[in-house]
């Protein structure tokens, strides 16, 4: 009796020579894809203001300096609209380049590494990032003409 | 396909840059003359050309990322999105083109 079908080839095109283990953790990355998509909404808003206000108007670039940000430190509005700014910002580049890193690498101590380089540079920039904003003295400065300074 | 790619590029290149950014800002916790310093060292035109090159990202990856939501929340948006990259590459040049004017008018003639 001769063969009359051929076996189907059930290989994929190319397999991973590293396998994972799953690790369920609920709805995390619904939520994580959910993220992505509200906080990118509001980013546009944000980075655009951030863009006109601090490219376009006045002088443009070469208006910024210290005093630059002092004037605008020394508002609470552009305190709040920077620290969203930074907030949103860092977790959506995070999580964009956490997806990055999953994608890509395929090694689960070179996916640790890159995830802990990753995490701690996330870490450096929020918390120094916020302390900037909100401790800032706008004053330190000598020649500053702020009526706050005087 | 290629917008999934231009969006990955984008997006690790702003990222990369938001940490710089941050770190060079934070110099105003140090002194005036240090961030003053630090930044007259980026007001040349190679600097002022990346920093076209990141708003260029920036615009793409915002608009992309419009795109990317109609696609997914929008009932009709998958069956629109080849029309939808289309917006996207109009209204980079829409907002980049004026931006690209004032901003190296700025950068080369100071």
């Amino acid at each position: 009796m001769t063969a009359t079908t051929s076996e189907p080839n059930l290989q994929p095109v190319q397999k991973s020579r590293f396998t994972r283990k799953s690790k369920s953790r609920g709805n995390f990355e619904l939520w994580s894809w959910v993220f992505m998509r509200g906080s990118g909404v509001l980013l546009l808003f944000l980075v655009f203001g951030h863009l006109f206000v601090n490219l376009m108007l006045g002088e443009g670039i070469h208006a910024i300096d210290f005093a630059f940000v002092a004037g605008k430190w020394s508002n609470p509005f552009w305190q709040v609209w920077d620290m969203l700014m930074l907030w949103l910002a860092e977790l959506h580049g995070f999580n964009g380049v956490r997806t990055i890193i999953n994608d890509y690498a395929e090694k689960d101590s070179t996916r640790w590494v890159l995830k802990t380089l990753l995490v701690v540079s996330a870490l450096v920039v929020l918390v120094l990032g916020t302390l900037v904003i909100f401790t800032f003295d706008p004053c330190i400065d000598p020649s500053s003409t702020l009526s706050q300074c005087k | 396909m290629w917008s999934w790619v231009a969006h990955r590029i984008s997006g690790v290149l702003i990222f990369l840059f938001l940490f710089a950014h941050v770190l060079d800002t934070a110099l105003v916790r140090v002194s005036p003359d240090a961030y003053n310093s630090i930044m007259e060292t980026y007001k040349n035109p190679v600097v002022g050309l990346g920093e076209a090159g990141l708003v260029a990202a920036v615009i793409f990856h915002a608009l992309n990322g419009l795109r990317v939501v109609a696609v997914d929340f929008w009932s009709k948006g998958p069956r629109y999105q080849r029309q939808m990259f289309w917006a996207v590459v109009i209204g980079f040049v829409v907002l980049f083109a004026p931006f690209a004017i004032r901003h190296l008018s700025i950068v080369f003639t100071h």
